[in-house]
């Protein structure tokens, strides 16, 4: 018991630490999850206590940036939940269309699964030339995949399928280069992609958008932290802009419950009102 | 003998069953929180929720990220991600690695709902072909909780329940019929 009270004392204490010394602030994550992940890098960094850790941490911005790997859970898959991506090919592209030109945002864009997906559907529905995408992460080294877009030959035939499901119009493997058992995607799809460290958790919004994408980012957060970053989506999208989230995410119980309407609600599709 | 604030049950191979019969004994009236957890294949997870609803006649939910846990309600772990309880007794999602192939894992939910109800938690372990729960039955030991395996030999499959009590001695092991008569009498806790 005492030892439980200790240890939840020094997580609170390093995610103190790295908001004063590095502005990362994960105080608003949801507890359960930051505790186990802090836990696992206080084994693996073969440290005794989650103080030592701290004290690594603090005097060594080398050792931050790997504890950052830890924090930040980069899961992700093309065309991930594919009856997600087919409900925005027929619901949500028709109306995009009727922009002359397009921004949208990928908030927690991880290593870009969600950027290539996202690309692909646009350019098979003639929208990606016009559009400007926003690919935001907090953590640099996600963002550095997410640039590269190498991924392994095993998880594209997994993302195959998923491709398929959601529509998809082509051969998937026009999207890629196979290389020594990786994929290597078409530099094209990302010709209009800007990728950018942003934290939904301190900065503020950067551009008027017809589209945010965030999904399975909302989850990790307290209720507060995902109002924050509601008000952030809200304020950057343009009247009846869109907002989709991941399956298990939605504006039901949040303080924008109001400021956002279903447009398809099993795929969490909505639209500002 | 202090009251309960909630129950959690984690069960994997031959759990639909199991889950049926220890939830079947619950009184209508039953005001502890009963969180579940079940692994099963992703497609039929999500009916879980209705057939037990439908099966029990009793409210039956799926928990849903940040919904605050209410008593007298029966909750179960959606497919795909990780179930865990927040210190203000809410639900949360995540979707780190499997645990022993699963996700979500009966560990995590275990050991996070320790963490929030300590003494107030009783865990219990039913039958499974996989070692997830053992530790997590332990944690809530450890954190002052109540804990009960289901006996082995009355297990449907054993290799759960035995994890489990090669880990920690649990203050009952019992038959599906036992732990159905134990949960009835639980007297819920006054906070």
């Amino acid at each position: 018991m005492t030892s439980e009270r200790n240890t939840d004392i020094e997580i609170r204490l390093l995610i103190e630490a790295i908001y004063l010394k590095y502005s990362y602030d994960f105080r608003d994550y949801s507890g359960a999850s930051i505790k186990r992940r802090i836990l696992h890098a206080v084994r693996q960094f073969d440290c005794r206590t989650v103080s030592a850790l701290q004290e690594r941490v603090l005097h060594d911005p080398g050792m931050f940036l790997e504890l950052l790997q830890y924090l930040t859970i980069p899961v992700s898959e093309m065309f991930r939940d594919p009856g997600h991506f087919l409900a925005l090919r027929n619901e949500v592209v028709p109306l995009l269309r009727t922009w002359p030109s397009l921004k949208l945002w990928i908030a927690g864009c991880s290593t870009g699964e969600e950027v290539y997906s996202m690309a692909i559907l646009l350019r098979e529905e003639g929208l990606l030339e016009r559009t400007i995408l926003y690919a935001t992460d907090i953590n640099p080294h996600s963002l550095e995949r997410a640039k590269q877009g190498i991924y392994s030959m095993q998880s594209m035939r997994e993302y195959e399928e998923n491709y398929r499901k959601a529509g998809g119009r082509r051969d998937f493997s026009e999207y890629y280069t196979a290389a020594y058992g990786n994929a290597i995607m078409d530099s094209s799809l990302r010709d209009n992609v800007t990728f950018a460290d942003h934290s939904l958790a301190t900065d503020s919004v950067f551009s008027e958008t017809q589209l945010v994408s965030c999904r399975n980012v909302l989850i990790y957060f307290n209720k507060d932290l995902q109002d924050r970053a509601l008000g952030l989506f809200h304020e950057s999208l343009c009247h009846r802009g869109f907002l989709v989230l991941g399956s298990k995410e939605s504006v039901d119980f949040s303080a924008y419950s109001e400021g956002f309407e279903p447009l398809v609600r099993p795929e969490r599709i909505y639209r500002k009102t | 003998m202090n009251g309960v604030s909630a129950i959690v049950i984690g069960a994997s191979a031959g759990g639909v069953t199991a889950l049926f019969s220890v939830l079947g004994a619950l009184p209508a009236d039953f005001a502890i929180p009963v969180l579940c957890l079940l692994h099963l294949p992703d497609d039929r997870h999500s009916q879980l929720a209705e057939v037990l609803q439908r099966r029990l006649r009793r409210p039956v939910r799926e928990a849903l990220d940040k919904a605050r846990i209410e008593p007298g309600l029966i909750y179960v772990a959606g497919p795909g991600y990780h179930l865990s309880v927040e210190r203000d007794f809410s639900f949360s999602l995540s979707q780190e690695a499997p645990v022993h192939f699963s996700r979500p894992a009966i560990d995590f939910l275990f050991e996070s709902a320790a963490d929030a109800y300590g003494p107030g938690l009783l865990g219990v372990l039913l039958t499974g072909a996989n070692e997830d729960g053992a530790r997590g039955l332990l944690r809530i030991r450890q954190s002052g909780g109540r804990t009960v395996v289901q006996d082995p030999r009355d297990a449907q499959v054993a290799l759960m329940p035995e994890a489990a009590l090669a880990l920690h001695d649990p203050d009952h092991i019992l038959s599906l019929g036992g732990i159905g008569q134990l949960l009835a009498t639980l007297e819920p806790s006054a906070c």
